[in-house]
């Protein structure tokens, strides 16, 4: 009992930074229709600024962990926001309107760009920083078990849960909120009424960056390891976070994200760990197999 | 007002160079986090060093190219503009068509004189085969993402099942190359009809990752199961081909006979390349025989036909549950060719060649060439190949220019290099005169 505890604590953690990653898949998804392959590299391309940032406080003698870490988000969203705005206007914007396939394609070949890009100017090394935030909790102890929260869990999962409640504020109550749903539900009519797509799809590639930036200083600072690889696959997973929760759906994405974090973390901890990517994808067979649209998306009718 | 002519906006240098300036702006805070600062291991701890010479550099450089990018594409475009109303009226002399014609057959001519042009060069021969190999697969997925419009971005699953089954029953049961050619395929195609039946009702993106998850599940098997696949060392000593029995070796096992005994030559280990790189050949030629036929075929219209309006081809009555299914087969089926091929070739497999880049790259082939246009693979396999085979000098930045060359060649052409389609069924002779009677009498 004590043990499923944990690794449900563990399981939210690890799926709210998945659901952070799947938010920006899902928006761009919804503006656009279109995968954004690279997002899962923007996000890898954050976890190492947060390194640079870590390393250089740690060099200027900065001793204190909140100012640190804000320092630190506010640094990483920044250059981050910068790469989904570049990655937009390079590879995506000249390919609009154009056949499904051809931004997908540029996506991936942005994706491989972006992981050699940084393996050749930061090593292909893994990059260990000092821990950051150190000890926990300890929520109930068992003679053969102690369930903890470690400060870092409870930091990425308040930190998740202040994202989401700004965010939501963000898309359904500002005038750039209002913007972007009117683009999502049809880009040439939003334009006929004054608004500047291009500038919103802009906007929503750096909002969804920023939410990637926010996941990657999470990631460093609850691993305190990351290497040039970790985009991929946590890409991968998220995108399977965003399309478990219905595509275009925020809080899709967000229950997607956790329930794959959930079903990661049991998986592991219960039958065979090797396998745990496995788990995550047959069940994502099995939900589309059953809900062809996702948990919470709306079911696309084609019309003739 | 019969001639309003829109006059170009001129562009001053000013604005040039606002615009060069900008982009400058955009690479150096690009630039900052990745090149002008890096982390270094400095005893058991992390250290930034700074690299802002190499950062001015690189600013330079995104300036400068801007410039000349601008200029290139003004100047281009300025002339296309005058061409076109030179132009207006008359219409081009060649049809498209035909001149993908003969550039196919002189390359068919090229691929078969190229062994014996190069018959001493291990290399050429070698990246050749490679390309063939590639222009197989893409030939392969061509039928699923190029005619029946199914995005699969596993397909590199298809390749890992034909590879690894000929290995296995090579390396555990003895077969030759040639009896488990068709199991292999039978093999890949079974798998194929198995990803394809539970996600027949997805579309799109839905279906482009579950197949990518599809990939990675037969993969994480290959890598964990280690009873059965050796996991992550892989399968070694696979056995080679033979021709009609035929060893390529130097000397031949007891009762049997080697090529250059036979054929009473002496013995170079060129003859085996040379022999692998026809029987790709072969292997290609008839995929592109056999996928050019089915496409006329009643089963390669439905595909087409799917692709262009699933709804109205259930409309018609089409059974679509058949008709991707089997797209899912063949597809599946010659890509385990290709894989066969693969395992034969390279006399050993491990998981490490089948992964998510492997089928990215495929699938950059179909769509990059074109989709559905078979001489289109060819163009994009060679060029794929070959943009890091140039860069092998400084190999460290060969992945990094095949995602550049991905991006930008998406960016320059976005339906793909060879995007002329043609229709696969033609009016008849008959059906094109009854067509100027009818515009006649229409007059």
């Amino acid at each position: 009992m004590a043990y499923a505890l944990q690794q449900l604590i563990n399981g939210l953690t690890l799926g709210s930074m998945y659901g952070l990653i799947a938010i920006g898949y899902t928006m761009v998804y919804g503006i656009i229709g279109m995968i954004n392959f690279a997002h899962g590299d923007i996000f890898m391309v954050s976890a190492f600024i947060a390194v640079t940032a870590f390393t250089l406080l740690a060099a200027a003698d900065v001793t204190s962990v909140p100012l640190a870490l804000t320092f630190v988000l506010i640094v990483s969203i920044f250059f981050t926001s910068a790469y989904g705005w570049a990655v937009e206007r390079i590879a995506y914007r000249p390919l609009r309107g154009s056949t499904r396939l051809a931004p997908l394609i540029s996506a991936i070949g942005m994706s491989i760009f972006l992981q050699n890009a940084v393996q050749l100017t930061q090593g292909a090394r893994v990059k260990p920083i000092p821990p950051v935030i150190q000890g926990g909790l300890e929520v109930w102890s068992t003679p053969e078990f102690t369930v903890q929260i470690g400060w870092s869990q409870l930091l990425i999962i308040a930190v998740t849960v202040v994202m989401m409640v700004g965010f939501t504020w963000l898309i359904t109550q500002t005038p750039f909120g209002r913007q972007q749903r009117s683009c999502e539900q049809d880009r040439t009519m939003a334009s006929l009424l004054g608004i500047n797509v291009d500038r919103t799809i802009s906007f929503t590639f750096m909002l969804g960056a920023s939410l990637a930036a926010v996941a990657g200083v999470m990631v460093t600072v609850y691993y305190g390891v990351i290497d040039f690889y970790i985009g991929f696959l946590a890409g991968i997973k998220a995108f399977t976070a965003a399309v478990l929760g219905g595509i275009g759906s925020l809080p899709g994405a967000m229950l997607g994200g956790l329930l794959i974090g959930l079903i990661e973390s049991f998986w592991s901890a219960y039958l065979w760990a090797e396998y745990k990517d496995v788990a995550t994808f047959a069940i994502l067979v099995l939900v589309l197999m059953l809900r062809p649209s996702g948990l919470l998306g709306r079911p696309e009718v084609e019309k003739v | 007002m019969s001639a309003v002519v829109f006059a170009r906006h001129q562009i001053t240098p000013a604005e040039r160079l606002r615009d060069a300036g900008w982009v400058a702006f955009v690479a150096l805070i690009l630039g900052i986090p990745l090149i002008g600062l890096t982390t270094v291991d400095a005893g058991g701890s992390l250290e930034v060093s700074t690299r802002f010479g190499l950062l001015a550099a690189c600013v330079v450089a995104a300036f400068g190219g801007r410039l000349g990018l601008r200029w290139m594409i003004d100047t281009m475009g300025a002339r296309k503009l005058e061409r076109q109303r030179a132009d207006t009226g008359k219409s081009v002399g060649i049809s498209p068509v035909k001149v993908v014609n003969v550039i196919g057959w002189i390359a068919l001519g090229a691929s078969i004189a190229l062994p014996i042009m190069y018959s001493d060069n291990r290399y050429v021969v070698d990246t050749a085969t490679t390309v063939l190999i590639y222009v197989m697969l893409g030939w392969g997925l061509n039928v699923v993402v190029g005619l029946a419009g199914l995005l699969d971005l596993g397909y590199v699953a298809f390749y890992a099942v034909g590879a690894y089954s000929y290995a296995l029953l090579s390396t555990q049961y003895g077969w030759g190359f040639w009896e488990a050619l068709p199991v292999s395929g039978g093999l890949a195609a079974t798998f194929g009809i198995l990803l394809g039946y539970p996600i027949l009702r997805l579309r799109g993106d839905y279906l482009a990752i579950v197949t990518l998850g599809f990939g990675e599940i037969i993969r994480i098997i290959l890598v964990n199961w280690t009873e059965f696949s050796n996991g992550p060392n892989g399968i070694s000593s696979i056995p080679r081909p033979t021709l009609f029995g035929l060893e390529f070796s130097r000397s031949a096992a007891e009762g049997e006979q080697t090529f250059s005994t036979f054929f009473g030559i002496d013995y170079s280990p060129m003859h085996r390349l040379i022999f692998l790189y026809y029987l790709i050949l072969v292997l290609a030629l008839l995929t592109h025989a056999f996928v050019s036929r089915l496409r006329k075929l009643p089963i390669g219209r439905a595909w087409e036909a799917l692709r262009e309006d699933e709804i109205a081809c259930q409309a018609m009555g089409m059974n679509t549950t058949n008709i991707k299914l089997s797209a899912f087969a063949i597809g599946a089926m010659l890509g385990g060719f290709a894989g066969m091929f693969f395992a034969a070739r390279q006399g050993f497999i491990s998981p490490e060649s089948f992964t998510f880049t492997e089928s990215a790259i495929i699938l950059a082939i179909v769509v990059l060439g074109g989709m559905g246009s078979q001489m289109g693979v060819v163009l994009a396999a060679t060029l794929l190949v070959l943009i890091p085979e140039f860069g092998r000098n400084f190999s460290e930045y060969r992945m990094l220019l095949f995602g550049a060359a991905m991006v930008l060649i998406m960016v320059w052409k976005p339906s793909g290099l060879l995007s002329h389609r043609e229709p696969t069924l033609r009016l008849s002779r008959g059906g094109a005169r009854n067509q100027d009677a009818l515009e006649e009498a229409a007059q």
